[in-house]
């Protein structure tokens, strides 16, 4: 049963992720890949990563769609046709060997199901240990990035902050 | 660009959604703790659920006008989450360790879970902020260049 589901899943997100890349608009292709995000989203529900799914359909499939949009709406109608030049024969055989390459080169750097592995031996234990009786907070994903790794959420935060500054200073200067 | 929707389906499906949204979006951030969701989250459903306002009941409806109002409130998420910090330095403790919050008659896991909440509202406050702040510059250049047309 629930590999019946994984594999639509997987059949889903190549056939949305050939469709963004060879879909002539902008918009289909915009569109294409919220669809895209919110597949992304479902995966990530099924490996356990609940936070990371909410963030990715409310971030990926809401919010960034909506900001796609209204900057192509800004866009001249032909701007937003796509003239697609035939791909060249040594990038279809060399990208994909490539990437087979680097999965391959990748797999013993991370071994699956083994527990001496880097990312359970450092402090995954001591956070999924102690977090609960140190802060209160039974989410630990959400003690660790309010609490252990605050710093980190401050600067994204301010990265956020920047963002917004920034598109309000280049959109708004000519408008005057 | 932006202007109220004519659809009488559109408006009061919109009329319905909005106030759930945000219901939803305070619910995510502060239910951050206890399952999954958060500041991010939360911050990114309550900036869309303005955003719903703005382009189902157009720019000018009553609604809409506190979304005005709280573009003008960019950084005040920042400010709330380095006044956390700030106030556990007066503590006497280090920046953002909020079992530093000087509240008397707890204790430091309770003030710690408290610092967590606080900078969850910081978060959010400023990505509601900067969404809206973003859409309202992508839809204010449009409607100036198309009034030159």
């Amino acid at each position: 049963m629930m590999d019946w589901f994984e594999i639509a899943l997987v059949i889903l997100l190549i056939t949305t992720a050939v469709g963004v890349i060879r879909v002539k608009t902008l918009i289909s292709a915009v569109l294409i890949l919220a669809c895209y995000s919110f597949l992304m989203a479902v995966v990530w529900a099924q490996l356990g990563a609940v936070d990371v799914a909410f963030v990715e359909a409310v971030v990926g499939a809401g919010l960034s769609t909506v900001l796609f949009l209204l900057t192509l709406f800004r866009a001249r109608a032909k701007d937003t046709q796509l003239r697609r030049t035939p791909t060249p024969l040594v990038a279809l055989l060399g990208l994909p060997l490539l990437g087979f390459v680097l999965l391959y080169a990748i797999a013993p750097l991370y071994p699956d199901g083994q527990p001496l592995r880097p990312a359970s031996t450092h402090v995954a234990d001591a956070y999924l240990q102690e977090s609960y009786k140190a802060t209160k907070t039974p989410n630990v994903v959400t003690a660790v990035l309010m609490d252990y790794r605050a710093f980190d959420t401050l600067i994204e935060t301010g990265v956020i902050f920047t963002a917004g500054i920034a598109c309000a200073l280049l959109l708004r200067s000519h408008s005057e | 660009m932006i202007e109220a929707h004519d659809s009488l389906i559109v408006r009061s499906a919109g009329k319905l959604l909005i106030p759930l949204s945000q219901l939803f979006a305070l619910y995510v951030l502060f239910f951050g703790q206890y399952g999954p969701g958060g500041g991010f989250a939360g911050g990114v459903i309550l900036g869309t659920s303005f955003l719903l306002a703005v382009l189902v009941l157009g720019p000018q409806a009553p609604p809409c006008r506190l979304a005005h109002q709280l573009e003008h409130g960019d950084g005040v998420g920042l400010m709330i989450f380095v006044g956390v910090g700030g106030l556990c330095l007066i503590g006497g403790g280090t920046f953002l360790d909020y079992s530093n919050l000087q509240i008397p008659g707890w204790n430091d896991e309770e003030r710690r879970s408290l610092g967590i909440v606080l900078t969850q509202i910081g978060v959010a406050a400023d990505i509601a902020v900067t969404a809206l702040s973003i859409v309202f510059s992508l839809g204010q250049h449009h409607s100036q260049e198309a009034s030159h047309e």
